[in-house]
């Protein structure tokens, strides 16, 4: 049995500001299904970049829709940038505390304010989807893992665990966890970049749809004249994963066609690094 | 407000009749069973009367009832006992869904001691094939150890077969039953397992004991040493009221084997039919054809566990699910990871477990209330039928 306090049992049972913001200015979305839990974030902002209107949808736990219901409460009234103050520290706080394993809930909500301001601005990638996937089982970042470290002053893997789900799955990754830390500990900590003064690129949306369009148009075509077709199945951030069908799927040379023909025509037409994989 | 209890196969009330049947023996009747004098002996014989009771129960002689305090308890000492008497053979086999009771015993073996293990796994249904068993045994299979039926889903597994394939093939064979005992029948005479584990709480016993019956004429090795109980195969004071509970409630749950099977599978079955029929996107885990009558595992999709029996908590009833948040290892329960079940359904799992001690009224109160809570949870959820899976998580 979780200890969950009574804030928390009241942001569950009766959470605020659930549902969806049709004109929302911004979208947030972090998680998924498969990972066991996800938020989406909508936010209204206002000429003065004020948050006017907050409201989410949660697949969760009770911290994970607790800890949405307290941050739609927390950042409405703020500007964008007073909103990204809030910590995840902040949110488990508002909420009396958080069981230690249930950090993440209170990671999440900061990670899905933060995407929803980068998506607000036309940033390319949101600050926690940055730097190398640590952990596969979860798809965590060195990036959030570090920040998770220095904002949450974190001493364990196990605590890396609690805080971002690091290391929770396969257990692959805990001995690069360990080395992350103790990279950590032996250097002082340098500040983090403001998230705005980061280079503005595609956003995953326009680099989706962008994707989506040129398959569609040059190069499912071009393919079914072979006898052959091809399937977008998933972006995940610069990794295109397609499925080959008909013909091509049975094809000795698809490798080639992927990566000479695929690959090549999407790194020419969206992003220079971009990488196209099979999935079967 | 009262409480809803089927979490069953967690742990179960403690019948009242067995409760009388301890009571003396805390206060009035509290000698050493061991002890010379006729206080402590009388004692004694109330223990015999115990093993015989269990005995019976299993089909067993009295003398292959080892007391011990709980299910995992015999686990390891069967697991122990049977490589330890055949320290050449480095093989054992069990499978991807036993209790954390011998799968983290065989994963120690493995890490450890530098045994080789091979995991059976189950098919979308969670059953076991027959032939992957046979092609697995080898010349230096020390153990066979598969549960007899499956906590999480309830499904039961074919140990008469298994058994038999064991015995033919000369290999030690060991299964947990703490789930079947008092559910389904089984007799010892004909059942050719070398060791079986039961636990008292899963019965209508207390805590803190259990029973391991170990085959006359296999080698043991005992786990506990010291003084000379239960014939020096396991040393340490008897936990006399907890063995005396257990012989009474093995006795009461054969007379129960029939009311379990018809009176207790009907509850289940409403239970499980009730819910499909209110409820969309949902899924039974585990095969029909062959469960326990009183488990029903449900999964419902794009809702999380944890939520939904939190919701089910502020009505008094007691339910356990397989999600990953409920379990603190971020992962959901190995059981269906291992049947295949989609990450969608398996965050989305309820398993109730139902006992002689359930009312029809329960199963209306949670027929009544749990489509509700999962349509307010849909509502919460960003994910709903028809408008595209979640972006794909490596996981």
């Amino acid at each position: 049995m979780w200890e969950y306090t009574d804030k928390v049992r009241e942001h569950f049972i009766n959470p605020k500001n659930v549902g969806e913001i049709p004109d929302a200015s911004c979208v947030g979305e972090v998680g998924s299904l498969a990972c066991g839990d996800a938020l989406k974030l909508y936010l209204k902002v206002d000429e003065q970049d004020r948050i006017v209107d907050a409201k989410f949808q949660t697949f969760g736990c009770a911290s994970a829709i607790a800890s949405s219901s307290a941050l739609t409460e927390m950042i409405k009234g703020k500007t964008v940038d007073e909103a990204l103050d809030v910590s995840n520290q902040d949110i488990a706080e508002f909420l009396g505390g958080l069981p230690k394993e249930k950090m993440h809930c209170s990671v999440m909500g900061k990670e899905a304010l933060e995407a929803a301001v980068a998506n607000l601005r036309g940033q390319a990638v949101a600050p926690h989807q940055e730097g190398e996937v640590v952990c596969e089982c979860f798809g965590v970042t060195d990036e959030t893992i570090k920040r998770a470290i220095a904002e949450n002053k974190l001493n364990t893997v196990e605590e890396i665990t609690d805080y971002t789900k690091a290391g929770g799955g396969c257990g692959k990754c805990l001995d690069k966890l360990a080395d992350i830390l103790a990279e950590m500990k032996g250097q002082k900590l340098k500040p983090l970049e403001p998230v705005a003064q980061r280079p503005a690129g595609l956003t995953n949306l326009q680099r989706m749809k962008l994707i989506s369009k040129i398959i569609d148009e040059e190069i499912s075509p071009s393919l079914q004249k072979d006898g052959g077709n091809i399937e977008l199945v998933d972006v995940d951030g610069k990794k295109v994963l397609v499925q080959l069908r008909g013909a091509c799927s049975s094809c000795k040379s698809s490798q080639l066609t992927l990566k000479q023909f695929v690959e090549k025509r999407l790194r020419d037409a969206v992003e220079p690094d971009l990488t196209v994989e099979e999935v079967r | 407000m009262p409480v809803i209890y089927m979490d069953n196969n967690a742990t179960t009330k403690v019948d009242p009749a067995v409760l009388e049947e301890m009571l003396p023996y805390f206060s009035e009747q509290y000698g050493n069973p061991s002890s010379m004098h006729t206080f402590g002996g009388q004692v004694g014989r109330k223990l015999s009367e115990a093993r015989e009771r269990v005995a019976q129960a299993f089909g067993c002689t009295p003398g292959e009832v080892i007391f011990n305090a709980c299910g995992t308890e015999g686990d390891n000492t069967a697991i122990r006992s049977a490589l330890g008497s055949q320290p050449e053979k480095r093989h054992i086999i069990t499978t991807r869904v036993e209790h954390p009771a011998v799968l983290n015993v065989v994963k120690h073996l493995e890490k450890k001691w530098g045994y080789e293990a091979t995991y059976l796994g189950v098919d979308e249904q969670g059953r076991l094939d027959l032939d992957e068993l046979k092609d697995s045994i080898r010349h230096d299979t020390a153990l066979i150890s598969v549960m007899y039926a499956n906590n999480e889903t309830g499904v039961v597994y074919p140990i008469q077969e298994i058994a038999e394939i064991a015995k033919e093939r000369g290999v030690l064979m060991h299964t947990d039953a703490v789930q079947v005992l008092g559910k389904v029948p089984f007799d010892l005479k004909t059942l050719p397992v070398d060791f079986l584990a039961v636990s008292g709480h899963k019965v209508h016993a207390p805590k803190g004991v259990g029973a391991l019956f170990v085959r006359k004429g296999v080698q043991f090795r005992p786990f506990m040493m010291g003084g000379h109980q239960e014939h020096g195969r396991r040393a340490g004071t008897e936990n006399t009221t907890g063995i005396i509970g257990l012989g009474k409630a093995c006795e009461i749950a054969m007379g129960n084997i029939g009311h379990e099977n018809s009176v207790v599978k009907g509850l289940r079955d409403k239970l499980e039919k009730g819910l499909v029929a209110a409820v969309p996107d949902v899924r039974i885990n585990g095969t029909k054809d062959s469960r326990l009558p009183n488990t029903t595992n449900v999964s419902f999709q794009y809702v999380e566990g944890e939520s939904i029996l939190l919701m089910l908590d502020a009505f008094g009833v007691c339910a356990s699910s397989g999600s990953a948040c409920t379990s603190g290892s971020l992962e959901p329960s190995h059981v269906l990871r291992a049947m295949g079940v989609p990450f969608t359904f398996a965050h989305g799992s309820i398993r109730f477990s139902l006992s002689r001690f359930n009312t029809e009224a329960e199963v209306d109160l949670v027929l009544a209330e749990l489509p509700k809570i999962i349509a307010r949870l849909r509502e919460i959820s960003p994910f709903k039928r028809g408008e595209g899976e979640a972006p794909a998580c490596t996981c």
